[in-house]
């Protein structure tokens, strides 16, 4: 509860810590979405990798308690994937002049995100042995994601490469790190409510095959 | 015969003087000067600013930029409230079959 407290208090202190970060120069204000959509795509990649150790997991070791980790985790996946996909095309509208290009890094994160979406559909309309089925998409998932990142520094792209990130000027990256630990915090604490949802349904599953019996 | 002819002459005359001066009036008169064609806009084949972009081209910022941020605040609310639904429901349900099982009866 009191880092629920601390992240809310973050949350709300981020807008001003980015509205008193320097405008980029030829970006202008758009580029603050820079801010939001750097700390989300992340936290999906993270989303991503953490549903996909953890499908690894219960895949070889059979362990409930990895499912209910990978199920959480794929709901981030989307949730942040969301985010990233929507803030993403509202500043290369005006950065780019287009809302979508078809590039490698755009088009492999939109793949990651319909991957984290069939985990879930899976899991909710499979039946039984779907978990399994899953845990294998969220395999691919995981893949997806070193591509995702590294693909800006193969593939000459619209997309900026990842050495944008560390050549900040250090009034902006304060600013991008302040919001990366919000959205990093938010994230192991979003995680933590829907691992305990899921440990919560196990647990009401439990008690139904109690009564029955 | 001979006033006839002069009068047809002095008539041809006339004409040609009408003709002339017209001529010469609408000639002194200003002709409206051609429009300036603006310059069709250059082949832009690498990259401009955004600032130095002409103001027809350029988009407000601030509109995609209060987007970005509502929906982002929006979908980590609603995520937030979906995840609190559920959880009180489920949780509501486990302390009902809980109890229920202490009481050794079902409903």
């Amino acid at each position: 509860m009191p880092l629920a407290g601390l992240n809310a208090v973050m949350f709300a202190a981020a807008p001003f810590i980015i509205a008193r970060a320097d405008y980029e120069a030829t970006m202008g204000l758009v580029q603050k979405i820079f801010y939001y959509h750097m700390p989300s795509a992340s936290m999906f990649l993270l989303s991503a990798v953490i549903c996909g150790i953890a499908s690894a997991r219960f895949l070889f070791g059979g362990s409930p308690r990895q499912d209910r980790l990978a199920h959480a985790a794929a709901e981030l996946a989307v949730l942040f994937g969301a985010i990233t996909l929507v803030t993403g095309p509202l500043w290369a509208r005006k950065a780019w002049g287009v809302w979508w290009a078809w590039d490698v890094r755009l088009t492999s994160s939109l793949m990651g995100w319909m991957v984290a979406w069939a985990y879930l559909l899976v899991r909710k309309y499979g039946g039984p042995g779907s978990d399994k089925l899953a845990a294998g998409l969220a395999l691919f998932g995981m893949a997806n994601v070193p591509f995702v990142y590294i693909s800006v520094n193969y593939w000459r792209t619209i997309h900026p490469k990842t050495s944008v990130v560390p050549t900040l000027p250090a009034d902006m990256g304060t600013a991008l790190w302040f919001s990366f630990v919000c959205f990093l915090l938010l994230f192991i604490l979003l995680l933590r409510l829907r691992v305990h949802l899921e440990e919560q349904r196990a647990r009401l599953d439990a008690l139904y095959l109690a009564l029955d019996e | 015969m001979v006033k006839r002819t002069e009068t047809r002459r002095g008539a041809v005359l006339s004409v040609l003087l009408a003709v002339f001066i017209g001529i010469s009036v609408s000639a002194q008169q200003p002709q409206p000067q051609p429009q300036p064609q603006p310059a069709p806009p250059a082949a832009t084949d690498e990259f401009v600013p955004i600032s130095q972009l002409p103001p027809q081209d350029q988009l407000p910022a601030a509109p995609l930029l209060i987007s970005a941020y509502a929906f982002v605040w929006v979908a980590l609310f609603g995520y937030l409230l979906s995840v609190g639904r559920r959880l009180t429901k489920v949780q509501g349900e486990v302390q009902r079959l809980e109890s229920d099982i202490a009481k050794g009866t079902r409903t």
